[in-house]
């Protein structure tokens, strides 16, 4: 078997039984890979069952299964709305910065700094979010609260703690900044050097050089990472359980006290201390969270392959 | 790509002085600084407003020396720039709290005890740090070969097959996978073997592996990728099987690569708390045995001794920090020696 993509030349060996075996065996890890991911939604579904099918009054609190997901599905759009229109910004920012303006020779190590970012453990975000800034974000939101509190989000009343979703939106950010800025900064260091050159030696400045090629050409790249950010931060669970203060229905209302949960949060939280049907209530929503997840990874994967392609 | 809007005059002759945007950031920070502490005003309102004024100000001056266009450029730069600093603040930020915080419990003692028989102060992680270890150290056993085997299909055999294009695409879609989707996935898998409520390091270990796969594989193939062809071509010319090609020449040649992206596949899984939340259960004693009872690990032990603190509680949040520091010396460590490896047996080996 020859790799046409590779440019061999194409030749007929005879057959060896080492060649079948090792081939076989490769062959089987691509497969079981797949029998994986087939597994995960097979046995989320068949543990999930029981849960999705159960009448109201089975289920704890006497909820339908939807009634029960609702909220949990709102809170963990609502998180990682925010995380995303936070972060999309500053990681564009950070690429740029690390791409085209930091001095060569430095810039490498400040792209390790940057991922040094997503190789913190996120249960130790979630300290850092409860120990520091949400006690450093209570007299921000104070003052959202007193000057824009006309708006929804700011309704308040503003928590004393700072355990609140515009917190939490803050750290999912920080959290998914360095997993953005990594693709993005790959895609505009490839930006074709005739393009940068040509607009500089007609005379723009470095700024409109970016703004007329780099950032044009980065743009499907810029959506693709925003979505795999989105991914990440729709699916984070410890710093979800460790700040959010949890109580109440879905609610804009992002500085008060009283926030809805997320699906992967409600699990961690309540999962150790459930058994029977609680069990099969949690795992339903676990698949619900895998759709979501799946949904947002394969419309990114798309729309990265088709600018690769294109 | 017409040059709309760039029909204005030529920048005008003058440049403000090299030292200008310096002694700008300068002084809007020094007035912030000054303002917070004048009106104990809120910090992170006052940088805001630092950076618009210092904006504000070198705008004016530029344009007023260079034109507009030159002014643009200087506030873009200035807001670039910006968005980097404000980026490092949380993981200065971080890694201070961690270290100031968990050096306070970072002693013999957290090394060498367990919990068992501990309330309040006292007592240490060490049955966290090896539940770690093992747990880790299991799923990097599982995850390595198929991760390879996979990446060595989708390079070398699969090429233009259907399967292989299927492979590749969900290896993708596994990274996505929230951490604890893979944990409640290996709960539910063994749950089915060995009844509900199964609480096991394998059943963790497991879940780790679904998480470390894509990342092996993702690795592995970007090194295939650059063993040159001419490696390959050369043993088939000397009558060597494909798959001895692949075991002897091709894998060995990409080993400096393969081992970074083990490194930073166990660097990424090692920190993970939730799939094991509800896989390994809690335990405040030594457990080695990944095939029997409950395992803590250093992350779970974090969160139960911050979440759940006993009274009074500062021996508690001391031990959670103390856990804290240890997982992040344990990433960093990982990181770096990856970063190592990669600069000696990296591409300059493969391109020899």
């Amino acid at each position: 078997m020859t790799a046409k993509s590779e440019g061999l030349p194409k030749v007929t060996r005879p057959s060896r039984a080492g060649d079948r075996i090792f081939s076989a065996l490769v062959t089987g890890a691509g497969i079981l890979i797949l029998a994986i991911l087939a597994g995960v939604a097979v046995f989320l579904l068949y543990k999930g069952w029981p849960a999705l099918t159960a009448k109201a009054e089975e289920l704890p609190d006497d909820e339908t299964f939807l009634q029960y997901v609702w909220p949990l599905a709102f809170g963990t759009v609502l998180s990682s709305t925010i995380a995303v229109i936070i972060a999309v910004p500053l990681a564009v920012g950070v690429a740029l910065f690390i791409t085209y303006f930091a001095p060569k020779r430095i810039a490498n190590t400040l792209g390790a700094l940057v991922d040094l970012l997503a190789a913190i453990p996120s249960v130790i975000y979630g300290l850092w979010g409860i120990a520091v800034l949400g006690p450093a974000a209570v007299g921000l939101q104070q003052w959202l609260y007193d000057h824009l509190d006309f708006l929804p989000f700011f309704k308040g009343p503003p928590s004393p703690t700072g355990r609140t979703m515009f917190v939490l939106g803050i750290v999912l950010a920080v959290m998914i900044l360095p997993i953005i800025s990594a693709i993005v900064r790959e895609v505009f260091a490839q930006t074709p050097r005739s393009l940068r050159e040509g607009s500089l030696a007609l005379g723009a400045t470095r700024w409109e050089m970016i703004r007329m090629t780099v950032l044009p050409f980065g743009r499907p790249a810029i959506i693709s990472a925003s979505m795999l950010g989105l991914g990440r931060a729709l699916g984070e669970t410890m710093a979800v359980a460790l700040i959010l203060s949890v109580s109440g229905g879905a609610t804009f209302n992002l500085i008060s006290s009283g926030n809805p949960s997320t699906i992967a949060a409600n699990i961690a939280l309540n999962f150790p201390e459930s058994s029977g049907l609680a069990v099969n209530l949690l795992i339903a929503t676990g698949l619900v969270l895998f759709g979501i997840t799946l949904l947002v990874n394969a419309a990114a994967r798309l729309i990265i392959s088709r600018q690769i392609r294109g | 790509m017409t040059a709309v809007g760039y029909t204005t005059k030529l920048p005008r002759s003058g440049t403000v002085p090299r030292w200008a945007p310096w002694l700008t950031y300068g002084a809007a920070t020094a007035l912030a600084v000054i303002l917070s502490r004048a009106t104990g005003a809120n910090v992170a309102l006052l940088v805001v407003a630092a950076i618009l004024l210092a904006g504000a100000t070198i705008y004016v001056w530029s344009r007023a020396v260079e034109g507009s266009r030159r002014a643009t450029d200087r506030v873009a730069t200035l807001a670039v720039t910006s968005t980097f600093a404000i980026a490092m603040v949380p993981l200065v930020s971080l890694l201070v709290t961690v270290i100031r915080r968990g050096s306070d419990r970072f002693d013999v003692a957290f090394f060498t005890e367990s919990l068992r028989n501990v309330v309040g102060d006292g007592g240490g992680a060490v049955h966290a740090i090896i539940g770690t270890l093992v747990i880790t150290g299991l799923a990097t056993f599982m995850a390595v070969p198929i991760g390879i085997l996979t990446a060595v299909y989708l390079r070398e055999y699969g090429a233009g097959r259907r399967l292989a294009t299927a492979v590749t695409f969900f290896v993708d879609v596994m990274t996505g996978i929230p951490s604890i989707v893979a944990g409640l996935f290996a709960y539910a898998l063994f749950a089915l073997f060995l009844g509900p409520g199964v609480r096991l390091g394998i059943v963790g270990a497991a879940a780790l592996t679904v998480l470390m796969i894509p990342i092996v594989v993702r690795a592995t193939e970007e090194m295939l990728r650059i063993v040159p062809n001419s490696l390959r071509e050369a043993a088939y010319a000397l009558g060597v099987p494909k798959w001895k090609t692949i075991v002897r020449v091709v894998l060995p040649t990409a080993l400096g690569g393969i081992i970074t992206g083990v490194m930073l596949a166990i660097a990424r899984v090692v920190g993970e708390t939730a799939p094991l939340l509800v896989t390994t259960g809690v335990i405040t004693s030594t457990n080695w045995n990944p095939f029997e009872g409950r395992m803590m690990n250093l992350s779970v032990f974090a969160y139960f001794q911050y979440k759940t603190p006993g009274v009074p509680p500062e021996p508690y949040f001391a031990r959670a920090w103390a856990a804290a520091l240890t997982l992040i010396i344990i990433v960093l460590f990982l990181y770096f020696v990856a970063r190592l490896v990669s600069l000696r047996w990296g591409r300059t080996e493969i391109q020899r």
